[in-house]
């Protein structure tokens, strides 16, 4: 993969830090507003985050553990918690600090009332908007899987079989054409769209950054696997009736039947994988370590939040001034 | 897959069957499993049955 184009100061100083050798005394001051939908910002973590998985063409694979560029990631991881530990504050209120954890899970899920990307995708979008969310998206499914992958070494017993168990799913159970990242390629493929990783990573929005980057913050800090659980699970959990809508509106606008095939495949995946995740991962967690529960809600929390901040971006984006009516 | 079949009832949701080769639908059709875990239609409105495919949320009596 190619580096990005800088959007500001810190892509610029992270990319002239993976171009340049020995660049290890990075230290620079983040503006004082919100990371979260800073796209300059979120697209330096990003590449940072990206040294752990596929790395860029031309960039040393040791720079992974370049000093300098940890340092910034932890500023950045820093701020990035803090804001989404506030935002998350009042959603869960409601939710009691003892109980079924599983259940809790899932009933913050049926209690979001985020903005409705997915019945905008299957009644009324266009074609090209059909395709504008697929590129937006690009950036998490064509590594769908692999931030939670991170945390199975630092689970064990029962929440890691059951983890395991849902990641040998979603990774195509022993058949390479069924992994669902690949499953993603063939989507952008067959719409007509780029199917290389990292092909859109120019165009896409501060927001669909933040994303995907919550994930590899949860995945790949150690402290935060709670976290990471109860993303994935309320990941999962909002995943099966918004994919039938969005099948619907793929063949709504006439785009071939392998787009559709990616979300017809989570429509039956993550009606299994919501139960997995919210009861044998995140229960047997909760189980085993008690002191994780906070972390497993706010993990929920945040996937909801952001979900409902990038669904809010492309409505406003595809119908201006409509989104705050409906 | 070998061993144990073992299955159990999501309240108000699917069943979640671990170790199953296939599942017989109401016709008696076969149909083979190919996930670790499936869920499989519990409220008679799934639309891939034998398979859940989440309808059982859009109905109002929980």
């Amino acid at each position: 993969m190619h580096l990005p184009q800088e959007r500001g100061p810190i892509s610029r100083h992270v990319i002239q830090a993976l171009t340049h050798e020995g660049d290890d005394s990075l230290s620079l001051a983040l503006g004082p507003g919100d990371v979260t939908g800073d796209e300059d910002v979120q697209l330096a973590l990003w590449m940072i985050y990206e040294l752990h998985y596929r790395g860029f063409d031309g960039v040393p694979d040791d720079r992974e553990w370049d000093l300098g560029l940890i340092t910034l990631r932890r500023s950045i991881e820093r701020r990035f918690e803090i804001e989404l530990r506030n935002a998350t504050r009042d959603r869960l209120v409601p939710v009691p600090d003892e109980g079924d954890i599983g259940r809790q899970l899932l009933d913050l899920v049926a209690a979001d009332d985020g903005p409705a990307l997915a019945t905008f995708l299957h009644r009324r979008a266009s074609r090209e908007q059909v395709r504008d969310f697929l590129r937006e998206r690009s950036v998490q499914q064509l590594k769908e899987s692999d931030p939670q992958s991170f945390v199975l070494p630092r689970l064990d017993g029962a929440p890691k079989a059951a983890l395991a168990e849902l990641q040998y799913d979603e990774y195509g159970g022993g058949r390479p054409e069924r992994l669902h990242a690949t499953m993603y390629g063939d989507a952008l493929e067959a719409a007509g769209l780029d199917r290389s990783y990292g092909a859109y990573i120019d165009e896409v929005s501060a927001l669909s950054l933040a994303c995907t980057n919550a994930m590899s913050m949860f995945g790949l800090n150690r402290r935060l696997r709670g976290a990471a659980m109860g993303h994935l699970a309320a990941f999962e959990a909002s995943s099966s009736v918004p994919s039938r809508k969005i099948a619907g509106g793929i063949e709504r606008v006439g785009l071939p039947a392998a787009v559709s095939a990616y979300f017809h495949e989570h429509v039956e995946a993550d009606a299994v994988h919501e139960h997995v995740a919210s009861t044998d991962i995140c229960g047997a967690l909760v189980a085993a370590e008690p002191s994780l529960r906070g972390d497993v809600l706010f993990g929920a929390a945040v996937s909801l939040h952001l979900e409902a901040l990038s669904g809010a971006e492309l409505l406003d984006r595809w119908t201006p001034g409509l989104e705050a009516a409906s | 897959m070998s061993g144990d079949v073992v299955v159990r009832q999501v309240p108000d949701g699917p069943l979640l069957v671990r170790g199953a080769d296939t599942i017989q639908d109401e016709n008696g059709e076969e149909h083979e499993v190919t996930r670790p875990v499936v869920a499989v239609c519990a409220c008679g409105k799934s639309a891939r049955k034998p398979w859940c495919d989440s309808t059982h949320k859009s109905i109002p009596d929980r």
